[in-house]
């Protein structure tokens, strides 16, 4: 053993390794996504035999880990909560028909929502697919519980689940760990045909239930003494409060942090929140009057021991999200939770314990990164007012200039510009405001059909990205010619996966086995699919830019435009542009039509910050006077700037 | 002994890198670490923070309001809106360049660096401004911009890590070619962290 620094995702993924997993596979999602990636990285250094790939959705990585389980190894399939919506149809079945070799579904929610569309909690997913689910706390603990995890999901032949939340995923902690020498080495027996096992029917799906449902009671026994759920007793001198505190992942931290300064009560850790472990949480119970539940997302141990007082007909008051004690919504901090034991506690502990500073700075505030602005009350003198600071698109990011190109060709004509989940999404800020809706994956291109249908007026655009035009967008396309659809379908291609940290995709020509393949070409696909307006444009060419999307978009029937251009994150960036301050008119324009973060207001003169710029030169097409030009144009015309062939890529 | 840290600013300035860098230094002498931060959606040019916490008895990678020793702003702006994690007689580091977001720019709104710094002169005792346009200039790259700030840090006494620890680190961590570069950072905070000091 050692100890190393790392990431609760990097931690799920060396654990997994000690465990001996054959096969990883996973579609990108914050905050899940650094699972995958460490385990390619391990893979590189050493563990050869693992097999490791960023599937093309999340249903096909779900399928692809449970053949690999069939076949006898130990697999794990990684991605986010609204990942496993998509993934659900195989899941759902899956759990009918089980596994042979160990398989961990890592599932990582998202409390706030930080970077998703939905708070959903995959805790009563698991309830829903009746597929056991472990929680963990801390890095070292998701550690240690995914290898215990393998463990069960072999002994009861069924898939787990592994959900840790966002400050689980994206917290860093000394971590200790195995030497590589002591990871265990499962070799797969390999697929036995025997089609009474692996092909599901309506007989064996009914027979499988009834096993289902008696294992999950057993397996809730087996949880009572699993070590992970533990009941933490109070202490000495809060032993006469009946008042006890049910919590696990994250919230148990926060409950423990608190209570390490004001003095133990009585504490239950679920770490296994389906099948509950209903033996201990009566034990937990004996004794007790009242129970707060810690917990983000759904109230899912609240709503188990509600039913547990029911069950036992025990009258302990449960407080938590269903009695309207705890905010219902949005991520908790150490804050709120600290309030909401000090509110459930009263008079029984007295303030006195806490520090001084704590409990002056304890407003009843959830984690909001914008504006703990009655945190900031405590001083005396109230700040300037902050900024709003929202996430934007990169300076000299391509999707601005393709937005750009199409608000500008479509000026004045009746609209709608249907969004999709990627970076893209932020085109909806302020000035570009181009994006009408925005529902998960790849439903850009239906929404628009539909809205279609209604208003046939109406010129409808789906914009969808590179990588999720794989993931979910080509059923939209086939839909949409094979129903005569009229609409326009604009792929935002940028040449990797941006959002979640640059993955590759089919179109990038590479494999997370480190492989070069042939590339899959999104033109040549449409072409197959049946799309006959297909047009390629670099959306950093205004002009042309503007003249494809005119040209394309009064065309009739399904037609496309593939906008080509990197993600300056994965491409070299140009020289920076400069303004000239003596030609610049101050019209602004290219600050109230692009928002791009490199354009500022210096001493009420429009500037460019070098360090943001990527040399793009979308501002410089657009500026009326001419004022903007790189500083290589500058210097070669000795100050004097009349070039204006600024524009474009053209010096290249 | 125990240490909360906040790191705030603007996504993109290099605080994920700072955090990592101090928390590896505080490993390395055996202290244990706990951080977290801001990933995803934010990171685009949004207000993103580390937490980082050194020493025994930790659960949560989170600080709770009041308990910070030191803040570490990239921004001024970001640095008011993280000082309810500092407690009494905290330290903060502050950058003096500000970052003028897109929606300021935007709807016109003026938003002055200076008033932010005027702010947390006035209201807080322990406080260090980094000038961090001029080191930048002088030192010839706006990528150090993280260094300057950490090597602030190290000169503020509220750490039990060396200028040293950090290039252990740093050389660890970092592509050589980076190497130089962010020691003539460190070097350049020491030689000024008198002038700087307000």
């Amino acid at each position: 053993m050692h100890k190393e620094f790392l990431m609760g995702n990097e931690a799920i993924a060396l654990g997994a390794a000690a465990a001996g997993v054959n096969l990883v596979s996973g579609y990108p999602g914050t905050p899940s996504t650094e699972v995958l990636e460490t385990a390619a990285k391990l893979r590189s250094e050493g563990l050869e035999e693992l097999y490791v790939e960023w599937s093309v959705n999340e249903k096909t990585a779900m399928e692809v880990a449970a053949g690999a389980a069939y076949s006898g190894a130990r697999s794990m399939v990684t991605m986010k909560q609204v990942g496993l919506n998509v993934a659900s149809d195989p899941l759902m079945s899956l759990e009918y028909i089980g596994v042979k070799g160990g398989m961990v579904i890592l599932v990582a929610d998202d409390p706030g929502p930080v970077s998703s569309q939905t708070e959903q909690d995959t805790r009563h997913f698991a309830a829903f697919s009746k597929v056991p689910c472990f929680d963990p706390s801390s890095a070292q603990e998701a550690y240690e519980m995914i290898q215990e995890a393998f463990e069960y999901s072999e002994k009861y032949a069924t898939p787990v689940f592994l959900r840790p939340t966002t400050r689980v995923c994206h917290s860093y902690a000394s971590v200790s760990v195995k030497e590589p020498y002591e990871y265990l080495c499962h070799r797969p027996e390999g697929f036995v045909k025997d089609s009474g096992r692996w092909v599901i029917f309506p007989r064996l799906s009914y027979q499988n239930h009834i096993k289902i449902e008696e294992r999950n009671e057993r397996l809730s026994d087996d949880f009572s003494s699993y070590s992970r759920n533990r009941i933490y007793p109070a202490d000495k001198n809060n032993e006469q409060i009946k008042k006890g505190i049910i919590s696990g992942g994250i919230s148990f931290t926060y409950a423990m942090e608190t209570l390490k300064d004001i003095g133990m009560i009585r504490l239950f850790k679920v770490s296994t929140p389906f099948p509950f472990p209903e033996k201990l949480a009566l034990e937990f119970l004996e004794g007790l009057d009242e129970v707060l539940c810690l917990e983000e997302l759904d109230p899912v141990l609240e709503q188990a021991l509600t039913y547990i007082c029911g069950k036992h007909h025990l009258s302990v008051k449960i407080f938590g999200k269903l009695s309207h004690h705890v905010q219902n919504a949005g991520e908790s901090s150490r804050d709120s939770v600290t309030t909401d034991i000090l509110k459930f506690l009263g008079t029984d502990v007295s303030y006195a314990n806490m520090k001084e500073s704590q409990a002056e700075n304890t407003p009843n505030l959830t984690w909001a990164p914008d504006t703990p602005a009655d945190a900031l009350s405590a001083y005396p003198v109230l700040p300037p007012k902050l900024p709003v600071r929202p996430p934007v698109l990169c300076a000299g990011c391509p999707h601005r200039a393709s937005f750009y190109a199409v608000k500008t060709a479509m000026k004045n004509k009746k609209t709608i510009f249907c969004g999709d989940i990627g970076c893209y999404t932020l085109g909806n800020a302020m000035p570009l405001n181009m994006v009408d809706t925005c529902l998960c994956m790849g439903a850009g291109l239906g929404i628009a059909q539909g809205v279609g249908r209604i208003e046939p007026d109406t010129s409808c655009f789906a914009f969808v990205g590179d990588s999720t035009f794989f993931a979910s967008a080509l059923t939209g396309v086939i839909n949409a010619v094979y129903n005569q659809a009229d609409m326009t379908l604009v792929v935002l291609d940028n040449s990797t996966t941006a959002m979640t940290g640059h993955q590759p995709h089919p179109g990038t020509g590479h494999t997370m086995m480190g492989n070069i393949v042939e590339k899959v070409h999104i033109e040549a696909v449409l072409r197959g699919i049946g799309v006959t307006a297909v047009e390629t444009a670099d959306p950093l060419d205004l002009e042309a830019a503007v003249s494809c999307v005119k040209r394309t978009a009064a065309l009739p029937g399904v037609k496309a435009i593939l906008f080509k251009s990197p993600c300056i994150a994965v491409s070299k960036p140009d020289k920076s542009m400069i303004v000239d301050p003596e030609i610049c008119i101050d019209c602004r324009k290219c600050i109230r039509e692009l928002g791009c973060p490199a354009l500022t207001v210096q001493k009420d003169k429009v500037t460019i910050d070098s360090t943001l710029c990527t040399g793009c030169t979308l501002c410089s097409q657009l500026c009326p006077a001419h004022a903007i030009c790189s500083e290589e144009n500058r210097i070669d015309s000795s100050g004097k700037n009349k070039d204006k062939a600024a524009g474009g890529k053209t010096d290249e | 002994m125990n240490k909360n840290i906040v790191l705030c600013g603007v996504g993109g300035q290099g605080i994920v890198l700072a955090s990592k860098l101090l928390a590896s230094a505080a490993m390395e002498k055996g202290i244990p670490v706990m951080s977290a931060e801001t990933i995803g959606m934010a990171q685009r040019g949004g207000s993103v923070f580390s937490h980082l916490r050194m020493g025994d008895d930790l659960y949560s990678p989170m600080i709770a309001y009041g308990t910070a020793d030191l803040l570490i702003g990239f921004e001024p702006g970001e640095t008011v809106r993280r000082i309810p994690y500092l407690k009494k007689g905290g330290k903060i580091i502050v950058s003096s360049r500000s970052i003028m977001p897109v929606t300021a720019a935007l709807s016109g709104v003026s938003y002055q660096g200076e008033r932010m710094i005027s702010y947390l002169k006035d209201t807080l005792a322990d406080l260090t401004v980094v000038d961090t346009e001029k080191a930048c200039r002088d030192i010839g790259s706006s990528k150090v911009l993280n260094i300057l700030l950490l090597g602030a840090a190290l000169h503020s006494g509220s750490l039990d890590i060396s200028e040293d620890d950090i290039k252990n680190e740093i050389r660890k961590k970092l592509p050589e070619k980076f190497h130089e570069l962010n020691f003539s950072a460190l070097e350049y905070v020491r030689k000024n962290s008198q002038q700087s000091s307000r």
